[in-house]
């Protein structure tokens, strides 16, 4: 079969920075056809996506607690007939969709965790065009995409060259600080041609890139030998306010990218008690490591000098810091990614990730982020209610199978 | 044409069994043998095959008033489970009371078959209450087998409505069979209490125990999911409102007896709370509906001893047991016939 990506890129692209977002490739009328083949067909199989996409979304799996979401998940490539099906050490869940040839191995995969422990109703709620539940974005779309794609094909009556390995991973958010893929890949044992992480919005993002991340929680205490009875005591909340605010101060520059989010605040029990323990969790990011390192380094002096001003303990606990890497634009992979959305008439969003594309990058496998569909996250002190469109699912499914045919048909080499 | 509802009962009275011949039921041995898990029948492709060995069609309704919060996602959970994935449903049907939100649109959209109520036998009227639906939805579906499934569920699942019908499929002399859900309230290490609802425990299962203690064996005799055999449920009357899930067990149990009866366990159930007014409501169907039977039996002018055990049920480390209580509602005279009484108070009645 003709690898219809090629034909069309015949002029390269423009060159682009991530997060330029203006390659707009053209995408010759027959694979518009074919691409609108693979929608149609999709579109046959909205019932059985959303109703995997509950069945994920409203089993509760927060970070280190996936095993109930990855067992319903082998037990769907059992019933669909894949082979290899396994739960690693652990928890990551894979099945194989066999290639013809076999030669190549592609990779799918998505996150199965959630971000907060703790939701109190994961319900998920169907409406005419959309649904809405804590976690039908992040990821539960990815998961069922992943349970589906195998229908799809068979509905297609497509079978690849290259086996795919469909992956969902344990362990990748907050503290688990992608331990779930990194596993996977000094496991798999074999080479892998591409990787595709899976997101369950926005569709037409098309991350490339990983931007550097430098992540970490401050742990403000109060020593053995505070003076509690000193009126005025101000605990561990002050000091931790005046390293947020010095934080705050640190100059960031605009190129490279840089940017640091104080993301989460915990401390104390009650109005009237003095609270012991206070802990901030931030995140800088930066296309540079220099940078980072520098914003590393700046942090430290922050909290020495607050800890010996103040006579609190201040700590420093980096969770994860990754470097900034990946693609160049015109790699085959992108430009035949771009040709696939251009096929959907979908205008690619590109932009760097911190997502699990890193760690593929790491494992210097040519790699990209996709979306699978539109939709928005709202969210409030313990609530997260997210909103994931219905129609442009279809669209996501078709892109998928697109970019993997067209890897499996010429490689990304 | 008019039914005529009492001279139907009565004709259920005399063909039923005399209830003095019956050998004396044994909760104890029913329960295990007509009480099941859902997850007895998880295994999906054996239960089509035998499905279609028994040349069986199944019929799934839900009937609605206004739930497009939940109706959606009901329809696409047992669709494509049981239609889709496994091919155990030949159809899905909502039958309507009238909503007046986008309960109608949002299940044609996810492919249900959607009907009004009174838009189906509209020569016999109009009725409003959920029993109305359900009786229609015998005119209107195929099924052998059909399943009533509340469309106000949030936590629907493909196993309420195969552990419904399985039992159907699995054993021919099961007539009808009644869900029961968890109700995780625990008394003490490994039990729990069960058993149903407000209006079940304090209305229904007293009702039961005092006059038909064998219906105690059904753990939550008002869920609103059911599944039964066609041919029973064309020779049931329906109220239309509050007392039909009442109606259907006194009247299967006086025609079938206690083996037409399965019950299995669905695990959780999560819908909105009624409130006690709503609640009110619901009780005052159920003793019309109950003391109608009660008098077209025959019972009023025969009524028998006074049972004096309430039966309830516990979980025990998963097992459902039935609890016995002893209650004799002794009473006291007036005081005022008390010679004692009298002579202190200088009151005589």
């Amino acid at each position: 079969m003709t690898d219809l990506t090629q034909a069309s890129s015949g002029k390269s692209a423009p060159e682009s920075r991530p997060g330029s977002g203006d390659v707009v490739p053209s995408a010759p009328d027959i694979l518009k056809t074919r691409i609108e083949q693979y929608k149609s067909a999709a579109e046959g199989l909205r019932d059985m996506l959303l109703a995997d996409l509950i069945r994920f979304g409203e089993i509760p799996a927060p970070t280190f607690a996936e095993e109930q979401r990855i067992r319903f998940l082998a037990n769907r490539f059992e019933e669909i007939g894949l082979t290899h099906i396994s739960i690693d050490a652990i928890g990551n869940g894979m099945g194989i969709i066999a290639g013809s040839e076999g030669r190549r191995t592609l990779l799918a995969l998505t996150n199965a965790d959630t971000l907060v422990k703790n939701i109190k109703d994961q319900t998920i709620e169907v409406q005419a065009d959309r649904l809405i539940g804590p976690f039908v974005g992040d990821n539960s779309i990815a998961l069922a995409a992943l349970t589906t794609l195998p229908l799809l094909l068979e509905r297609l009556n497509l079978q690849f060259k290259s086996n795919i390995i469909l992956l969902a991973t344990t362990r990748s958010l907050e503290r688990g600080n992608l331990e779930g893929i990194k596993h996977f890949l000094a496991n798999s044992g074999q080479p892998i041609e591409a990787g595709l992480c899976l997101e369950s919005v926005q569709l037409g993002r098309l991350n490339y890139h990983c931007i550097g991340l430098l992540r970490g929680d401050i742990h403000c205490r109060l020593p053995e030998n505070y003076n509690w009875a000193q009126y005025g005591a101000t605990g561990s909340i002050v000091p931790m306010s005046d390293v947020v605010n010095r934080i705050s101060q640190i100059a960031l520059p605009h190129r490279p990218l840089t940017t640091i989010i104080m993301g989460m605040i915990q401390g104390g029990i009650a109005y009237n008690n003095v609270a012991r323990e206070t802990i901030l969790s931030f995140e800088a990011r930066s296309e540079s490591l220099d940078i980072l390192n520098q914003i590393k380094q700046q942090i430290a002096d922050v909290i020495a000098e607050v800890g010996a001003r103040s006579g609190v303990e201040i700590t420093l606990d980096v969770i994860a810091q990754r470097e900034p890497g990946g693609l160049d634009i015109s790699h085959t992979l992108v430009r035949k990614a771009t040709t696939i959305l251009a096929a959907l008439g979908l205008q690619p969003m590109l932009y760097s990730t911190t997502s699990q594309l890193s760690a593929i990058r790491d494992a210097k496998i040519p790699g990209l982020t996709i979306g699978l569909t539109t939709g928005e996250r709202r969210y409030e002190l313990d609530e997260i209610d997210e909103s994931v469109n219905i129609a442009p699912l279809a669209s996501g499914l078709a892109q998928l199978v697109g970019i993997l045919q067209a890897i499996d048909e010429g490689g990304v080499s | 044409m008019k039914l005529n509802l009492r001279k139907w009962l009565r004709s259920l009275t005399e063909r039923a069994p005399a209830k003095t011949t019956q050998k004396r039921f044994q909760v104890a041995d029913w329960l295990p043998t007509h009480t099941f898990h859902h997850s007895q029948f998880a295994d999906l492709k054996a239960l089509v095959v035998e499905k279609e060995r028994q040349n069986l069609r199944i019929s799934l309704c839900l009937p609605a008033l206004n739930e497009e919060k939940t109706i959606g996602k009901e329809i696409i959970m047992l669709k494509s489970e049981l239609m889709k994935r496994y091919p155990l449903l030949d159809e899905l049907v909502v039958i309507d009371s009238g909503s007046t939100d986008q309960t109608r649109e949002i299940a044609a959209s996810f492919g249900a078959s959607v009907y009004l109520a009174r838009d189906i036998l509209p020569q016999y009227g109009e009725k409003h209450g959920k029993g109305e639906n359900l009786w229609k939805a015998l005119y209107q579906m195929r099924g052998d087998i059909i399943i009533y499934i509340d469309a106000d569920i949030t936590n629907i699942r493909p196993h309420f409505a195969y552990g419904l019908v399985g039992p159907l499929i699995r054993m021919p002399e099961v007539q009808y069979v009644k869900a029961f859900y968890d109700r995780p309230l625990t008394v003490s290490k490994g039990v729990r209490v069960s058993g149903g609802g407000r209006v079940t425990e304090i209305q229904v299962r007293p009702l039961f125990s005092l006059f038909f203690p064998e219906l105690t064996a059904i753990i939550q005799p008002l869920s609103g999911e059911y599944a039964a055999r066609r041919r029973a449920l064309e020779r049931l009357p329906f109220p239309v409102g509050y007392g039909v899930e009442t109606a259907h067990l006194l009247d299967i149990y006086h025609r079938w007896g206690m083996a037409a009866f399965a019950q299995t366990d669905l695990d959780q159930r999560i819908h909105r709370n009624q409130s006690t007014h709503a609640l009110g409501k619901m009780a005052f169907g159920i003793y019309q509906t109950f003391f109608r039977r009660w008098k077209a039996y025959g019972c009023v002018e025969k009524l028998p001893a006074m049972e004096t055990m309430l039966r309830q049920f516990q979980n025990c480390d998963g097992r459902y047991e039935q609890t016995e209580s002893l209650i004799r509602e002794v009473e006291r005279p007036p005081i005022i016939t008390i010679p004692e009484y009298q002579k202190a108070f200088g009151r005589h009645p």
